[in-house]
């Protein structure tokens, strides 16, 4: 039985770290062998949370932290996505699928509903201090070692 | 993100490479303009065999493209998307506005 594992990181609410963000859990995530779809999902999703940190979060001010957990549970990978920026009014309505506040900035509104389409459940949370934590699971299924050991 | 684009038989076809997300949306947008606005053609093709990450921030921007084609009555469609792009797709209707071809 492999031990539960876990890493964080903390960096800048800039759109180039979505990338990284998305390569960091990516590689994390390895560990439990994860098909290359369950790796695009997961990719997908991380890039929804933080996009939406770095566009919604710190408006008015130069930039804020995000902050990026990734831990395992068995199978289970649980990845939290916080920061403390000026958090989400109504959150019930921000999780519906095409509500957008900034509609003039042709954005679609589906950054929510793409994290729980492509994750097996996503939490949306006031964060303790302030702003907003998002915590998306994903039980990875482990078929290449069924596989192997077929 | 890098585009390509010819146009050949009227038809403009565009080719995405790299990845679509926040950081590189607004290059893809005004390149995108840039090349929807000139030539001659009746018709474009967005083709994203080349295109190795999608999240939905990559919707808003071809739904804005759609938009200003929309006003010239050209039509835009979409063909080779990564299994998570067509789950996106999907998801929003995009289909409805821009249809898939093989």
């Amino acid at each position: 039985m492999q031990k539960n594992n876990y890493m964080e990181v903390t960096f800048p609410s800039l759109s180039v770290n979505e990338g990284f963000a998305r390569v960091c859990v990516a590689a994390f995530c390895l560990q439990l062998n994860p098909s290359v779809d369950e790796i695009n999902d997961i990719k997908t999703a991380v890039s929804e949370a933080v996009t939406n940190c770095v566009v919604h979060a710190y408006p008015k001010t130069s930039g804020g932290l995000i902050n990026l957990k990734c831990e395992t549970q068995g199978q289970m990978l649980i990845i939290t996505v916080s920061d403390n920026g000026v958090g989400i009014k109504d959150i019930e309505k921000a999780r519906e699928p095409f509500y957008t506040t900034k509609p003039s900035e042709e954005r679609s509104g589906m950054g929510f509903a793409v994290m729980e389409s492509f994750m097996d459940k996503v939490e949306v949370e006031k964060n303790d201090n302030k702003g907003t934590k998002v915590i998306l699971y994903k039980r990875i299924s482990r078929l290449q070692e069924q596989v192997k050991n077929a | 993100m890098q585009i390509k684009s010819k146009v050949y038989n009227n038809t403009l076809y565009v080719l995405l490479c790299g990845e679509l997300d926040e950081h590189s949306a607004t290059h893809t947008r005004i390149t995108l303009d840039n090349v929807f606005a000139g030539g001659d053609f009746n018709q474009i093709i967005i083709d994203l065999s080349e295109l190795e990450f999608m999240d939905s921030t990559g919707i808003g921007v071809l739904i804005g493209r759609y938009k200003k084609m929309k006003d010239r009555q050209i039509p835009i469609y979409i063909c080779n998307p990564s299994k998570q792009a067509e789950k996106i797709f999907k998801m929003t209707g995009l289909y409805d506005i821009m249809p898939k071809i093989v």
